[in-house]
C-alpha cells in the first residue's frame, strides 16, 4: 500500500510535468505566431500566470468551489449515522490521520466523490439516490473506494491535472476565437506587422493553430488514461480495505443500472473525481475507450468478483489480468506478498430490500439535511416539519391528536 | 586538501542519511502505537454502548434475562481486565455474548421496529465493525514497520537503536475468529 503511494506520487508529479511543459510551449508558439519571437516570451509570460493564479486558487480553495459547484451539504453524524459510522470505518482501516468531511449531494442518480489537498484535509461527498439504494456493505465498498483516492493522493492530483487542462483548454481557446474573428476582419495585419519576416510569421501561424487544436486533445487524452488507471486502483484499494470485493462489486452493479437522469452537476473535467462516470452514454462507441474517464463498469465489476483467493492487491493484480487478458495496472512495486482473507457477507446484505421504501428515503434523507423535524404520530403516522415551522404543536392530519414539537 | 573535503562531505551525507532512517522508524513506530490505542477506543466506545443496549431492548425481551446477564457480566470482566491476554479474552467473551444477542433479536419483531433500538443496533454494528477494522489496520502498520526493520539499509539503523520487531494482532479464543460479524437483520 505505502509502495503503491510512493509510486503513485512520483507518475503524479511526472504528469503534471508534461502536462507543464504542454502549457509552456502553447503559451510560447502562440505567442510567437501572433507577434514573433519577442512575443513567443510574452505567451510563455502569460501562460505561466494563468497557470499560477488557477493552481494557487485550487490549491487553497478548489475542493471547497467543486463541493459548492455541486451543491453539497456538510451533515453530522445525526442526520445520517450509518454513513458516518461506514465513514470512520474506512478512515480508521486505512489510519487516516483525520476524519474527512462528510457531505451529501441532493441528487437521485447514485455517486460519490472525494476531493481534498491532502488526507488531513479530505471530504466525501455522496448524492441521496446512493444512499437510498445501496445497503451497508455496498455503502461501505462505495466509501472504501473514496478512502482509496484519498489515500493514494488521487485527490491532489486530479485537482492540480484538471486545472492544468483547464488552462490548456482555455489558452488554445481564446487564441483560436482571437485568429477566428481576427481572420475575417483583416488578414493582412499580422503579416504587415513583421520585420520583413512575413513568410516565416506566416509559417509559424499555422504551427501555432495546430499545436492549439492538439494541445487540448493531447492533454486530455493524457488525463482520463492516467485516471482509468487509479479508478483500477482504487477498486483494489477498496477490496484489501474492506476485504469483501462483493460489497464494491454489487454496488457498482446496482449503480450501473439505475434509471435515475445523470448527476445535474458534473462536467468533462470533474468527471474522473466520481465512483462511476456520471454521464450516461447512449451508444457504446470503441473511440470513446481513450476518451472515457471511467473503466466499462462491467469490466470493474467482473474483476472484483473474480477475486476468490484473497483481498490483496496481488489477488486484483491477478484478476484483472485474468478478466482483460492484458498487462496488470498495479504498479510492481505495490505487489508485496501479504495474505489476506476475504471476509464474509454482513447478515445484512443477504436480506431481500423493497426498492418503493428505499426509494421514498432520498426525500427522507435530503429533509434530514435540511434539518426536518420528524415525528411519529401515535397513530402510526410520520410527519416531516419543515424548519421554519414556529408554533410549538402540530395537529396530526390523520387522527386529529395534538403533538409537541421538540425544541431545540 | 581535496581528500579532507570529500570525507567530510561523505560523512556528512552519511549522518543525514542516518538521521532520515532514524526518523522514518520513529514515525513508524509511533503510527504503530497509535493503530494499538485506536482499538482500545473502540472497544472502549462498545463498552459505553452496552447499557444503553440492555435499557432499550430490557421492555421488549422480558423471558432473555440470562442473555443481558451474560452481556453485563462480560462487559465488566472486560472493563476490569489488567493483563492484555486477560483483557483480549474477556472482549472476546463480550463480543461472542453480543452477537448471541442479536440472534435472539430475530425473535422480536416489534424490537426490531424500535427506532430507538434501530439506532443502538447501528452504532453496535459500526463498533463492531471499527474494532475489527482498527485491529486490521493495527496488523498493516506492524507489517509495514517490521519489513523497515529487516531490509537493508534500514536494518543496521533499527539494529543500532534497538528497534524491535513487534507482534501481529491474533484473535486467540476459536470463536472470536467469526465474531466481528455482529449482523442484523
Amino acid at each position: 500500500m505505502w509502495e503503491l503511494i510512493r509510486v503513485n506520487k512520483r507518475n503524479s508529479i511526472l504528469l503534471l510535468l508534461a502536462m507543464a511543459v504542454c502549457l509552456l510551449l502553447l503559451g510560447f508558439i502562440i505567442g510567437m505566431g501572433v507577434f514573433g519571437l519577442e512575443g513567443g516570451f510574452f505567451g510563455l509570460i502569460i501562460a505561466t500566470v494563468i497557470w499560477l493564479i488557477l493552481t494557487a486558487v485550487s490549491f487553497s480553495k478548489g475542493d471547497q468551489i467543486f463541493l459548492l459547484a455541486s451543491k453539497a451539504k456538510p451533515v453530522t453524524h445525526k442526520v445520517h449515522p450509518q454513513l458516518f459510522n461506514v465513514v470512520e470505518e474506512m478512515k480508521i482501516a486505512a489510519a487516516l490521520p483525520a476524519m474527512p468531511k462528510i457531505y451529501i449531494i441532493n441528487d437521485p442518480a447514485p455517486n460519490a466523490f472525494a476531493t481534498g489537498r491532502s488526507p488531513k484535509t479530505a471530504s466525501v461527498a455522496v448524492t441521496a439516490g446512493l444512499l437510498a439504494r445501496l445497503n451497508r456493505d455496498e455503502l461501505q465498498g462505495v466509501i472504501a473506494h473514496e478512502i482509496s483516492h484519498i489515500l493514494h493522493r488521487d485527490i491532489l492530483f486530479v485537482t492540480l491535472a484538471g486545472i492544468m487542462l483547464g488552462s490548456i483548454v482555455l489558452l488554445s481557446q481564446v487564441f483560436l476565437r482571437g485568429m477566428f474573428y481576427s481572420s475575417m476582419g483583416s488578414s493582412r495585419r499580422y503579416s504587415s506587422g513583421g520585420k520583413g519576416g512575413g513568410q516565416a510569421q506566416i509559417v509559424m501561424l499555422v504551427i501555432a493553430i495546430v499545436v492549439a487544436i492538439l494541445a487540448p486533445i493531447m492533454a486530455y487524452l493524457l488525463y482520463f488514461a492516467l485516471s482509468r488507471k487509479r479508478e483500477y486502483l482504487a477498486d483494489a484499494g477498496a477490496a484489501r480495505l474492506t476485504r469483501y470485493p462483493e460489497g464494491l462489486a454489487s454496488a457498482l452493479g446496482k449503480i450501473a443500472n439505475d434509471k435515475s437522469p445523470q448527476l445535474a452537476s458534473a462536467n468533462k473535467v470533474t468527471a474522473p473525481m466520481y465512483i462511476v462516470n456520471p454521464f450516461k452514454k447512449k451508444k457504446q462507441m470503441k473511440l470513446s475507450d481513450l476518451t472515457s474517464t471511467h473503466p466499462p463498469i462491467s469490466e470493474r465489476i467482473r474483476i472484483l468478483r473474480n477475486m476468490t483467493h484473497g483481498a490483496s492487491f496481488k489477488d486484483y493484480s491477478n484478476s484483472f489480468s485474468a478478466v482483460t487478458k492484458t498487462k496488470t495496472v498495479v504498479p510492481p512495486a505495490a505487489l508485496t506478498k501479504e495474505d489476506i482473507a476475504l471476509r464474509e457477507a454482513s447478515t445484512e446484505a443477504k436480506k431481500k430490500e423493497r426498492h418503493e421504501t428505499q426509494m421514498r428515503q432520498v426525500g427522507d434523507i435530503m429533509r434530514r439535511v435540511n434539518q426536518f423535524v420528524f415525528l411519529t404520530c401515535l397513530c402510526g403516522l410520520k410527519l416531516k416539519i419543515p424548519p421554519n415551522y414556529k408554533p410549538d404543536k402540530v395537529k396530526c392530519p390523520r387522527c386529529k391528536r395534538n403533538l409537541d414539537l421538540p425544541r431545540k | 586538501m581535496i581528500a579532507i573535503y570529500i570525507i567530510a562531505g561523505v560523512l556528512v551525507l552519511l549522518v543525514i542519511f542516518v538521521i532520515g532512517i532514524y526518523n522514518a522508524l520513529i514515525r513508524l513506530r509511533n503510527q504503530v502505537k497509535n493503530a494499538w490505542s485506536q482499538i482500545d477506543v473502540q472497544l472502549k466506545r462498545r463498552h459505553d454502548l452496552i447499557p444503553n443496549l440492555v435499557e432499550t431492548a430490557k421492555g421488549y425481551m422480558k423471558h432473555e434475562r440470562g442473555t443481558f446477564e451474560a452481556i453485563t457480566e462480560a462487559r465488566s470482566k472486560a472493563m476490569g481486565a489488567n493483563t492484555v491476554s486477560e483483557a483480549s479474552k474477556a472482549e472476546g467473551a463480550l463480543g461472542e455474548a453480543l452477537s448471541k444477542f442479536m440472534l435472539v433479536v430475530e425473535n422480536y419483531p416489534e424490537l426490531k421496529a424500535n427506532q430507538n433500538f434501530l439506532a443502538v443496533q447501528e452504532e453496535l454494528t459500526g463498533t463492531e465493525n471499527k474494532i475489527s477494522f482498527s485491529r486490521q489496520s493495527y496488523n498493516d502498520q506492524v507489517l509495514f514497520f517490521n519489513n523497515k526493520i529487516q531490509m537493508f539499509p534500514s536494518n543496521i539503523i533499527a539494529n543500532m537503536f534497538n528497534f524491535t520487531k513487534r507482534d501481529f494482532f491474533e484473535i486467540e479464543v476459536e470463536a472470536e475468529r467469526e465474531v466481528p460479524k455482529v449482523s442484523f437483520s
